[in-house]
């Protein structure tokens, strides 16, 4: 039976992680690669890694940490964050990611990733869609991090990205983010009944249970969380052990 | 011993370099190449391949002399050959990814999309699988029965001899995960992206 993944991300900013965790027997907490080490070491399924650097110049750093980190992980290793070209992606795959998360430019030009699936396999790409509630049941697509408003209906983009090679979506609640209260499981479950890829819950995460709604109540095949794991509130051990004790499938 | 990963250009083979680098420790010379002269002179070889059946097909025959000097290798010379994904996919007489498209045609069988039964499965099969150890294959050694590995793919192998199948796993149905032929090894699931118990069949790989 096909588990349900459980993926720590990683805020990557010049090179160094965002509210990474803080345990004692970390030698460098800045550190991504001994980060992703320690969550690949705990049991997670997938390593996620978004690269929030804003300025281009020091894109390099996110090439240089995804080359060691991949000789130290041998489990899936996702980048997402500015991955606007070709180019962007071939040097990511290069390096050792074995998917990446395209956002912004999937808007942008749903051609792209149409063309980055077809010369990559769609088991590489992933679209990361944010999403915000506008009415009832109805969810828009912002991008640039949840600052640009697009008008592009969520469900409708989902589909649009599934029919054009998308492998996966990976769908964050921009109105959830940051909040711990909470999956938005009605985005979830609108997202996860229109479209026949795996879907990756995103955003929201405060307790273990939330994990659990996001998977049986949404629907998501997989669960990505930040802060939980990062503050060491809980380890990705606790994390499965508690869906197990649910009956929700998981890798242990 | 000399082991060699086929670059053929099949899309993203950084993770299978890697993998095998970490378990050879520098005992086992690990070659990344499509030279045909190297291959000829490998112990053993690596079959990756990612992307559509299709496009690993052309790119492979996109090599002048590839696909015989594999043939020679594996068929003739009966040396170990490990395909993994699309590697093992393409050991078919046919695919029928994107379009139907001819294999090595080392195993008869076909390559086709997996029933989703409606949508009741989603595709890709993405994640972490149990594998049913279904014969002792020499690549399972110290790899327990219902062991987790890595998969990521909407198209399977479905062989007409079933006794060359090592392992299935079980997703809409059972599909077929790993097979062993002789000298011929395949795997469906991703051993480089498997974590501990991939780098364990790894080693077995290199050891045999």
């Amino acid at each position: 039976m096909l588990k349900n993944r459980i993926i720590p991300c990683l805020d990557v900013k010049n090179g160094r992680v965002v509210k990474g965790i803080n345990f004692v027997e970390l030698k460098d907490a800045g550190d991504p690669v001994e980060q992703a080490k320690i969550y690949s070491d705990g049991g997670a399924d997938e390593i996620c890694f978004l690269d929030i650097t804003a300025s281009n110049e020091n894109r390099d750093t996110i090439i240089d940490i995804v080359i060691k980190t991949s000789k130290e992980c041998f489990v899936p290793l996702t980048v997402g964050g500015g991955v606007r070209t070709i180019q962007n992606i071939t040097d990511l795959l290069l390096a050792g990611a074995d998917k990446v998360s395209i956002n912004t430019a999937a808007v942008k030009n749903v051609g792209f990733v149409k063309e980055a699936s077809k010369k990559f396999g769609s088991q590489c790409i992933v679209v990361a869609i944010d999403a915000k509630n506008v009415s009832d049941n109805k969810w828009e697509v912002f991008t640039h991090g949840g600052r640009n408003k697009t008008s592009i209906d969520a469900v409708e983009f989902a589909k649009e990205v599934e029919s054009n090679g998308a492998g996966e979506i990976l769908l964050t609640s921009m109105d959830k983010d940051g909040t711990k209260s909470g999956y938005d499981v009605d985005l979830l479950k609108a997202i996860t009944k229109s479209t026949n890829i795996p879907v990756i819950a995103s955003g929201g995460v405060g307790t273990l249970d939330h994990l659990y709604d996001g998977i049986v109540k949404g629907g998501a095949s997989a669960v990505l969380a930040a802060s939980i794991f990062h503050y060491g509130e809980f380890k990705i051990k606790d994390a499965k052990e508690y869906l197990n004790s649910k009956n929700v499938s998981v890798r242990l | 011993m000399n082991v060699t990963i086929v670059d053929y250009q099949s899309g993203n083979i950084s993770s299978v370099i890697n993998s095998f680098t970490e378990v050879a420790k520098g005992k086992v010379n690990i070659e990344v190449t499509s030279d045909i002269k190297k291959i000829k002179l490998s112990d053993k070889i690596v079959l990756p391949g990612q992307g559509s059946f299709k496009s690993c097909v052309d790119s492979l025959n996109g090599i002048n002399g590839l696909a015989d000097t594999l043939k020679e290798f594996a068929i003739t010379n009966k040396k170990p050959l490990l395909g993994i994904c699309v590697g093992l996919q393409m050991f078919a007489d046919v695919g029928y990814e994107e379009a139907e498209t001819k294999g090595l045609g080392w195993i008869s069988g076909k390559v086709s999309k997996i029933d989703n039964q409606n949508g009741k499965f989603k595709l890709p099969h993405i994640g972490w699988n149990e594998i049913n150890i279904i014969k002792d294959s020499k690549i399972f050694k110290n790899i327990k029965n219902n062991s987790h590995m890595y998969f990521v793919h909407s198209y399977e192998f479905v062989p007409e001899d079933k006794s060359v199948i090592s392992a299935t796993t079980d997703y809409s149905s059972n599909i077929v995960c790993s097979v062993e032929k002789e000298n011929i090894f395949g795997t469906q699931f991703h051993p480089e992206k498997s974590d501990k118990t991939g780098l364990n069949l790894i080693q077995n790989f290199l050891n045999l």
